[in-house]
C-alpha cells in the first residue's frame, strides 16, 4: 500500500525558475521518508506543497487517497507539519505551546492537557515544560516542536530540515526522538545531512535542481551505482588504479577506490600484503549521492531555495 | 475514524497564546496597554482646557478598536515570519476565520484596561444618552472589524517583521493622525479637511462626534458617514477573505 504518492508535481514560482520539475514518487505506509539534496534543491517547495500550503502549478499529490488540493480540509486532520526555521513561541513556556496547538487542532481543554503532560514524559523533557522557550537550548527547542506535533494524534509527520544549525550531540538526541515518533507515526523529513538520511530513513528520495533523480532504500541506491564497495586507502602510499572502478584522491590526498565487491576483495587482500592500512564498506549515502547528482554540495546556494519558498 | 474538533478550543487558542499567557509571563504588556490611549487624551484635556474631553474620550475609545487592529497585523506577521506559526496552522485543521477570530479577540484582551478606564471617564464626564452610547459602540465594533480585516490581510503578505512595521506605520497614519479623531472635523481648515475625509477613522468620528452634538450633522451626512464605514468595513472584508495568502499560490 502506498501511503503518498506525487504525480508529476511541478513547481514555478512567479518570475523564477521551476523550483520542481515533474516530481513523481510513491513512498509506502510506514517508517521514515528522507528527502535529501543540496540547499535550494526543491526540498521546502515539496514538503510544502505536500503539506498543504502550497499550491502546486501543475500536477497532483494524494496522501492516503486524499488529494492534497481537493481533500485539503480533510487531509488537515491527519498531518502535523513543522516547517524549516520553526521555532517555538518565545513567550510562551513549552507546556502553554504544545497546549495551545492541541487547543488550535480542536482537542479538548482535558485532553490537551493530558497529552501534552504525556509526551513530554514519553521524550524526557518534563524539566524544561514550564521553562520560557526562549532560555532553551537549540537542540531542547527542536525537540519542543517534535514534541508539540508527537502531541496530536496526527499519523503523518512533515519536519522541514528538523535538524539544521545544530550540535552533533543535540542532533543525535533529536535522532532518538525521531526514533520514538516513528513507532506510531509515518514521518517525511527533508535534510541535506546524509548521515541523518543513512541513520533513519526506511527510503530515501534524493532530489537534485527540481528533479527526482532517485529513489529507494539505501540498499536500492547502492544497486543504481556501478560500483556499490569503496575501499579507502588510509596511508598516503601510491596505489594504482584498479582493474574495474575509479579512483578518487581527496583534498586530504587520502585515495578512495570504488568499485565491485569482488574488486574490493581483491584490493583489499593486495592492501593487506603490502601492510597498508585501509577500510572496506559498502558505499555510503554520501558516496552514493555524489555519484548521482554529479557535483559537490555548495553551500552558497543556500538562497535559491529561501527565494523559491 | 476522524476526531471530533472543538471550535471552541481552537478560538480559546488563540486568546490563550497571543494574549493571555503572553500577558501572564510578561505583566508590564499590560501596564504599555492601559497607557497608550491615554497620551493623546491628556494632550487634548489640557489644550482644549477640558473642553474636548467627551470628543477625546470617544476618540480614544475609536482608537483603541483601530490600535487593536494595527496590532494585530504586527503580531501575525511576526508569528508567521519568526516563528512559522501560520504554515503550522495551514497544516491544521484550523481554519483561517477561526485563526483570525481567536486572534482578534485577543488584541482586545490587551485593550480591556484601556477600555475600561475610558468607559468609566465616559460614563462620569460625557453623560451621554443612550442613543450616543449604541452609536459609538456600533461605530466602535465597525472599526474593530474594519481593522482586523486590514492587518489580518497585510500580515499573510509580509515575508518579515521588518515589512509589517512599515505597514503599521503607514495604517496609523490614515488612521490615526489623518483623521481629526479627538477633536471635531471644524478644527482642520477646508482645503486640509478633503485629506483627513481619505481616512475611514473620519467618518467614524464624525457619526460620533454628531451623536454627542459637537458637530452639527445632519441626518444625510451621518447616512453618508455609515454608508462609507459599512462599505469600506465589507470591501476589506471581502479582500480579506478572498485575497489573503493564507495557502501559498
Amino acid at each position: 500500500m502506498q501511503r503518498l504518492t506525487c504525480r508529476h508535481i511541478s513547481k514555478k514560482y512567479e518570475g523564477k525558475a521551476y523550483a520542481l520539475k515533474d516530481v513523481n514518487f510513491s513512498v509506502p505506509a510506514k517508517g521514515i521518508f528522507a528527502l535529501i539534496g543540496r540547499n535550494g534543491a526543491g526540498k521546502t517547495t515539496l514538503i510544502r506543497i505536500l503539506a498543504t500550503q502550497l499550491t502546486p502549478t501543475s500536477g497532483a499529490a494524494s496522501i492516503d487517497d486524499l488529494d492534497v488540493m481537493k481533500d485539503a480540509p480533510r487531509l488537515r486532520d491527519t498531518i502535523a507539519c513543522v516547517p524549516q526555521e520553526a521555532r517555538a513561541i518565545n513567550w510562551l513556556t513549552p507546556r502553554q505551546f504544545i497546549f495551545s496547538y492541541l487547543l488550535w487542532r480542536g482537542f479538548g481543554y482535558s485532553k490537551a492537557s493530558k497529552r501534552t503532560t504525556d509526551t513530554a514524559k514519553k521524550l524526557g523533557i518534563e524539566k524544561y515544560m514550564d521553562m520560557a522557550s526562549r532560555k532553551l537550548s537549540g537542540g531542547m527547542k527542536r525537540k519542543v516542536l517534535v514534541a508539540t506535533v508527537m502531541a496530536s494524534e496526527a499519523d503523518i509527520i512533515f519536519l522541514d530540515e528538523p535538524t539544521t544549525g545544530l550540535d552533533p550531540l543535540s542532533r543525535a538526541e533529536l535522532w532518538e526522538t525521531l526514533v520514538k515518533l516513528k513507532e506510531d507515526h509515518f514521518i517525511f523529513l527533508t535534510t541535506h545531512y546524509l548521515e541523518e538520511a543513512e541513520k533513519l530513513a526506511d527510503m530515501i528520495g534524493i532530489l537534485d535542481g527540481g528533479k527526482l533523480m532517485a529513489l529507494g532504500t539505501l540498499d536500492q541506491l547502492r544497486g543504481k551505482v556501478k560500483y556499490p564497495y569503496s575501499v579507502k586507502v588510509l596511508d598516503k602510499s601510491n596505489v594504482e588504479k584498479p582493474e574495474v572502478g575509479d579512483m578518487i584522491t581527496g583534498v586530504d590526498g587520502i585515495k578512495q577506490i570504488v568499485t565491485t565487491e569482488k574488486q574490493a576483495r581483491k584490493i583489499a587482500k593486495q592492501l593487506i600484503d603490502k601492510g597498508v592500512r585501509f577500510s572496506i564498506s559498502p558505499l555510503s549515502l554520501d558516496d552514493i549521492f555524489y555519484y548521482i547528482v554529479k557535483k559537490p554540495i555548495e553551500e552558497e546556494n543556500y538562497d535559491d531555495e529561501k527565494e523559491w519558498s | 475514524m476522524t476526531m471530533k474538533r472543538s471550535g471552541l478550543s481552537q478560538f480559546w487558542a488563540s486568546i490563550l497564546s497571543n494574549s493571555v499567557y503572553a500577558l501572564g509571563n510578561y505583566p508590564v504588556m499590560m501596564v504599555n496597554m492601559f497607557l497608550s490611549p491615554f497620551s493623546i487624551l491628556v494632550v487634548i484635556f489640557f489644550v482644549s482646557h477640558g473642553a474636548l474631553l467627551t470628543v477625546a474620550i470617544e476618540g480614544g475609545l475609536i482608537m483603541t478598536m483601530i490600535t487593536s487592529g494595527m496590532s494585530l497585523q504586527t503580531d501575525l506577521s511576526h508569528l508567521k515570519n519568526d516563528f512559522k506559526l501560520q504554515d503550522m496552522i495551514v497544516a491544521s485543521p484550523t481554519g483561517a476565520s477561526m485563526y483570525l477570530f481567536g486572534m482578534a479577540i485577543s488584541e482586545l484582551v490587551y485593550a480591556i484596561p484601556a477600555i475600561a478606564v475610558l468607559l468609566a471617564l465616559a460614563i462620569l464626564f460625557a453623560h451621554m444618552s443612550a442613543i450616543s452610547w449604541l452609536v459609538l459602540i456600533a461605530v466602535m465594533v465597525a472599526m474593530f472589524v474594519f481593522s482586523t480585516c486590514l492587518g489580518f490581510f497585510i500580515s499573510t503578505f509580509t515575508s518579515d517583521v521588518m515589512e509589517s512595521w512599515a505597514y503599521t506605520g503607514i495604517i496609523s497614519t490614515v488612521l490615526s493622525a489623518l483623521p481629526p479623531v479627538y477633536y471635531p472635523i471644524t478644527y482642520i481648515p477646508l482645503p486640509f479637511r478633503y485629506i483627513a475625509y481619505l481616512s475611514p477613522a473620519t467618518y467614524a468620528a464624525e457619526i460620533v462626534q454628531g451623536s454627542t452634538g459637537f458637530l452639527q450633522l445632519s441626518a444625510s451626512s451621518a447616512a453618508v458617514d455609515w454608508i462609507v464605514i459599512i462599505a469600506v468595513t465589507l470591501v476589506i472584508g471581502i479582500i480579506a477573505v478572498k485575497k489573503s495568502r493564507w495557502r501559498e499560490e
